[in-house]
């Protein structure tokens, strides 16, 4: 689904995190929005989802206007840094929650929640951990779990906020792998959001570069590397 | 051999251990055992049979009456405004955040006496309210309503206060998973908040009810000391004791004190029960 970001402004208290951010995000692409901390890419990503809301400008989900639709209404997932499992839930109830917490003519039958949970744990590489609780997995686990939560209810769009940034390289690695996996299998329109560059040259179709609530280029990584548009972007990225 | 030498040089000496946890017994034993020990046996100390009837006797049979159904009332109504207290405080930053924070506390360093007065000045027969509650009938002061309101003024912080820290811990991360997953405030609150904080919300209303069951204070000013009609137990023990009547006083004050160990055994057992499920919470 194609993701139009019309000139966004965000202010809290005396300081602003969004000065006029405007993107034109394609169908089926993987952007990364990378920046250093304090750039407002966490802000952006957040109204994307719904769970801040700026004081000017639209976000438009294929075509149609979001900007005052509820986070529970937009049919988005996210992938929270710090994974934010359901504590007191076992990983096969975390996965479920989006299709239990549905209304009754909506939701699907148990068995059929249940076999749903199990293809996602399949899809995640964790077969099997259906029973455990999110205390007794290891960080990369857990995020896949979180990934694999975001993806129940069939999102078109899927939004990471710094989604490797608590683990340590190797299983960085081999989640960055994962999710590339996912996303082209799955048929998803992905944003994430990260300050390291290597890992969003190496992921991502698109790059924008923020800086002080400002784009400061948005090209794929190559076009980056080759014509930096400003300053900024060539300190920041080489 | 090896071992043994590690454990001593991280550890104090078999003695200087043993000498240490005799004092912590022994403090334990005199500032918390000893005296419960007394009011129970003070209490038997006549037989059983007089216990008894100093407990069935109508005034003290109204006095447990009375502080049941303050406790009643008082606990539910604290137990749901202290965890919305601290819901909001805690997950969410608005105008007047810190005000209310301190607003809560105000029980805390109010001596309930000057609690009880300042309800004697809002509604007594020369309140604020006295004259106009006068004109329709209605009565608070040295009566039930009294009673309850003091209790719940002193009782107030208890909820609050248990669960402000642990749900600022806990963030608000997990909500927003919810909402992210299509869920409505009402399933958010029951599936996500509510079993995060379940344990602290527990203790918070135990204490609540210890509290509100034992407030003597505040209580004591508004009820009047109507034998029979407004004398709740701490306040019907004061009466007993004041007549010489020590069967009678301590055999309430035991009956005051069971109720106490009672809310704290429920507590150590449903504690040992889902102590699972308190572990993967995190409190």
């Amino acid at each position: 689904m194609t993701i139009t970001i019309d000139n966004l402004v965000k202010t809290f208290g005396t300081s602003s995190a969004l000065n006029g951010v405007s993107l034109e995000i394609p169908d089926r692409s993987f952007v990364a929005l990378l920046g250093p901390s304090g750039s407002g890419k966490t802000t952006l990503l957040r109204i994307i989802a719904g769970l801040e809301t700026a004081d000017s400008g639209h976000v438009l989900f294929g075509g149609e206007d979001v900007t005052n639709r509820p986070v529970q209404r937009r049919n988005i997932g996210f992938v929270f840094q710090h994974y934010a499992l359901f504590r007191h839930m076992t990983v096969a109830q975390n996965i479920a929650f989006g299709l239990t917490v549905m209304k009754r003519r909506d939701r699907p039958s148990k068995d059929a929640i249940a076999a749903r949970v199990d293809e996602l744990l399949a899809l995640v590489r964790l077969p099997g951990l259906g029973g455990r609780f999110p205390s007794q997995l290891s960080g990369g686990q857990r995020q896949r779990v979180a990934l694999a939560r975001a993806l129940a209810r069939e999102p078109a769009i899927l939004l990471l906020d710094e989604p490797f940034g608590a683990l340590d390289t190797k299983v960085r690695r081999e989640l960055r792998g994962a999710l590339r996996e996912i996303h082209d299998r799955v048929g998803l329109t992905s944003i994430f959001v990260t300050h390291d560059r290597e890992e969003a040259f190496a992921l991502a179709d698109t790059v924008a570069i923020l800086s002080a609530g400002k784009i400061e280029q948005f090209a794929a990584p190559r076009e980056i590397e080759r014509a930096p548009a400003s300053e900024f972007v060539r300190d920041f990225v080489i | 051999m090896a071992r043994r030498r590690m454990k001593a040089a991280v550890t104090e000496s078999r003695a200087v251990r043993c000498a240490l946890i005799l004092i912590a017994l022994a403090w334990l034993a005199l500032v918390i055992l000893l005296p419960l020990l007394a009011v129970f046996s003070q209490a038997l100390a006549r037989g059983s049979r007089a216990f008894w009837a100093a407990i069935v006797e109508p005034d003290a049979l109204a006095a447990i009456r009375l502080t049941l159904v303050t406790a009643i009332i008082v606990v539910p109504l604290n137990g749901v405004f202290g965890m919305c207290a601290a819901w909001a405080i805690a997950k969410h930053d608005f105008r007047g955040r810190d005000l209310l924070t301190t607003l809560i506390d105000l029980p805390f360093s109010v001596s309930p006496v000057v609690a009880g007065l300042m309800f004697v000045l809002l509604f007594g027969a020369n309140g604020w309210f006295g004259p106009w509650l006068i004109a329709h009938g209605i009565r608070i002061m040295f009566a039930v309503p009294a009673i309850v309101i003091a209790t719940a003024f002193v009782t107030f912080p208890y909820v609050a206060r248990e669960l402000i820290p642990l749900m600022s811990a806990q963030g608000k991360a997990e909500e927003e998973a919810a909402l992210t997953l299509g869920a409505g405030f009402f399933q958010t609150f029951w599936h996500v908040t509510l079993p995060n904080i379940r344990w602290g919300l527990l203790y918070g209303i135990l204490l609540t009810n210890a509290r509100a069951m034992g407030e003597f204070g505040a209580v004591s000013v508004v009820s009047g000391h109507i034998r029979g009609l407004t004398d709740t137990m701490p306040l019907h023990v004061e009466v007993l004791y004041n007549e010489y009547n020590f069967v009678g006083a301590f055999a309430v004050a035991s009956l005051l004190a069971a109720l106490a160990l009672v809310t704290l055994a429920a507590k150590a057992l449903l504690e040992w029960r889902h102590r699972d499920s308190i572990a993967a919470t995190g409190h």
